[in-house]
């Protein structure tokens, strides 16, 4: 029986110990250095300079769509100008100092409208761009994480990946007829599926990683497994898809315009100023109609393909340190 | 090889059935007036409900797609509404095959020799010049829409290089630039995953060894790397080589080619609906049967996929 001796050397020498308080900065120290995940990728992602380069125009470029409106003394976009002396529309007016971008065969000034036709075009990227993370996220994480589901939700997605992209974006807006809503609404239906079956691969695999079984005995409910330990590590191919989808709207809205399927033709958007342009595009001195909208058009859908890339390769912590 | 060709055979007859009837049904959902035409503006509500009673599109459902899969055993797909009226859709569809398949044959040559070699070329100078320049031209017909570089590459090609602007069949200098554009994303496509793929394999272990028993570099490219970096491309031969019979409907639109896809877009604009409806559905299985052989493909290329997917594992 040692345990009454050691009752009594412990209280011998009480007088040698003494209970410490808790300290929240000592119980930091132990800690990997102060590396912090975000801090990482932006160092990362501005160490480069063509994406630097991109960021600004991007950003420029953006910020300008939106403040276009309020900058004083711009047109309205969908007015047709008329000559005062002579009471005749301003018909393809060449690109000068009254119109800085020249006007379209009906009168209409092209510099407000190619800026109101970004911002058209932008929105409906945004939005989609958005709704389709979430969408991907949502069914990728419920078709990865519930077994039970698993096999009605691979019928869904084979049903709907099996018919092809085109098709399926043509027949939605064909049903739905041309407007915002549809453009936005057909876009959401095939845009999701991707990210989705990569969410739902990459979840099957980590799902059982020892780090989450740890953390399913512990009583972790899955909503937090899978918020807070599994798409931590889905961030950077996440933003990829992301940044991707909207060039790839933009690209479709062009697409769908110019099968006839597009916005109503009031409502400037770059697939209508491209479609414009490109209908008086024989004509050799016509052809800024068609330039115009296809660099912003273009500038605009490089700049967001080379970012989504570089800041993928920036977030992945394995590229990190 | 036979059971799994087989079971893979049922699941994707399985998976078209269930496609075209969700198509069909979808269908269901178009706007009326595309089954009157012009006539619809003049049509009291009664003329039109006796019209589309005529053409049973007020049966159940059911009905409407029992008939619809009678119809197709026989091979028929419906008469089109306003296109060519009364003409049945197999008639207006089979003259326009050989130029959309003439057409997307030529590209996807043209794409597969040209984009290999691009690969093989980017990879074996990888990070020196040609590299970069590959890349730039994947990020170009990646990022910039199809829409804009196919219309500068008629214009471009048109007035710099005098050749004509539309296609005509018995001038045999218009089907240069169609041929040409049509073949540009899918040189990038390969050109991506042949260097992607290629530069995966050069870092194996199995190319160390061939290198330190002596093998000569151009004998590693050719009989190690290439090969198997080729497997997973192969997997796409089939479905590019199916989905030309659809044609490409910004091209064929663009230098008016009487083929499938420009034919898509026309009755589109025109709202054909049993026209639109005969095409989507011909596109959609085209696409699920190229995806079939295509795993077939790959089953016979590579012995090492039997074994994996006994399972039907994804």
């Amino acid at each position: 029986m040692k345990a009454p001796d050691q009752a009594a050397t412990l209280a011998a020498d009480a007088a040698l110990f003494e209970f410490a308080d808790y300290d929240a900065g000592e119980g930091e120290r132990g800690g990997y250095s102060n590396y912090s995940y975000w801090k990482s990728t932006t160092k990362m992602f501005l160490a480069k300079k063509t994406s630097l380069f991109f960021l600004v125009l991007l950003g420029a470029l953006l910020f300008f769509t939106f403040v276009q409106p309020f900058v004083p003394g711009q047109r309205s976009p969908t007015t047709i100008f008329q000559d005062p002396a002579t009471g005749m529309q301003f018909r393809n007016v060449t690109p000068g100092a009254q119109f800085w971008f020249g006007t379209n065969s009906i009168g209409q000034d092209l510099w407000s409208r190619i800026w109101s036709g970004t911002r058209t075009s932008l929105l409906i990227g945004l939005t989609v761009g958005l709704a389709e993370m979430l969408i991907g996220i949502a069914f990728g994480a419920v078709w990865g994480y519930v077994r039970r589901l698993d096999r009605v939700m691979t019928e869904i997605y084979n049903v709907l990946d099996n018919i092809p992209t085109t098709v399926l974006l043509m027949l939605l807006a064909y049903i739905m007829r041309p407007s915002f809503k549809t453009m936005v609404f057909a876009m959401c239906a095939v845009g999701w599926l991707g990210l989705a079956r990569f969410v739902r691969n990459q979840i099957v695999i980590i799902r059982d990683r020892e780090y989450n079984l740890a953390s399913r005995c512990l009583g972790t409910p899955a909503r937090r497994i899978v918020l807070r330990n599994i798409l931590p590590y889905l961030v950077s191919v996440i933003m990829l898809q992301t940044a991707l989808s909207i060039p790839g709207t933009i690209g479709w809205e062009v697409f769908l315009t110019y099968i006839g399927l597009g916005l109503p033709v009031q409502i400037p958007s770059l697939g209508n100023l491209v479609n414009e342009g490109r209908m008086i595009m024989m004509s050799p001195e016509l052809r800024y109609q068609l330039i115009f909208p296809t660099v912003i058009t273009s500038l605009i859908t490089i700049s967001f393909y080379v970012l989504g890339n570089s800041f993928s390769d920036a977030s992945d912590p394995r590229n990190h340190v | 090889m036979i059971k799994y060709a087989f079971k893979r055979l049922l699941q994707s007859l399985l998976t078209l059935f269930i496609v075209v009837s969700f198509v069909f049904l979808l269908m269901r959902l178009l706007p009326i007036e595309g089954y009157f035409g012009d006539r619809f503006q003049k049509m009291s509500p009664g003329e039109v409900e006796a019209g589309l009673q005529k053409m049973g599109l007020l049966d159940p459902w059911y009905a409407q797609l029992g008939k619809f899969y009678a119809g197709l055993a026989k091979g028929d797909l419906g008469v089109s509404f306003i296109y060519r009226r009364d003409v049945a859709v197999t008639k207006i569809i089979a003259p326009r095959i050989p130029y959309s398949m003439g057409f997307g044959l030529t590209a996807v040559a043209i794409a597969m020799i040209s984009g290999l070699a691009m690969g093989v070329g980017m990879a074996k100078n990888k990070g020196l010049f040609p590299d970069k320049l590959g890349t730039l031209y994947i990020v170009f017909v990646h990022a910039v829409p199809l829409a804009v570089y196919l219309l500068f590459v008629q214009l471009y090609g048109s007035s710099l290089l005098g050749l004509p602007i539309l296609f005509d069949k018995h001038r045999p200098v218009s089907w240069i630039l169609p041929g040409i554009s049509m073949s540009l994303n899918g040189i990038a496509f390969y050109a991506m995953w042949m260097r992607r793929y290629m530069v995966d394999e050069l870092n194996k272990d199995y190319i160390k060894l061939a290198r330190a028993k002596g093998l000569p570099n151009g004998a590693i490219m050719v009989k190690h790397v290439m090969r198997n970096a080729y497997v997973p491309l192969a997997q796409y031969l089939p479905a590019a080589i199916l989905a030309t019979i659809g044609g490409s409907i910004y091209i064929e639109s663009l230098y008016s080619i009487p083929g499938m896809g420009g034919l898509l877009v026309d009755v589109i604009q025109r709202q054909d609906n049993s026209m639109v409806q005969a095409l989507v559905l011909i596109f959609s299985s085209v696409g699920i049967i190229g995806l079939f052989l295509g795993d077939l493909l790959m089953a016979l290329f590579d012995p090492r996929i039997k074994l994996v997917k006994s399972e039907g594992a994804r």
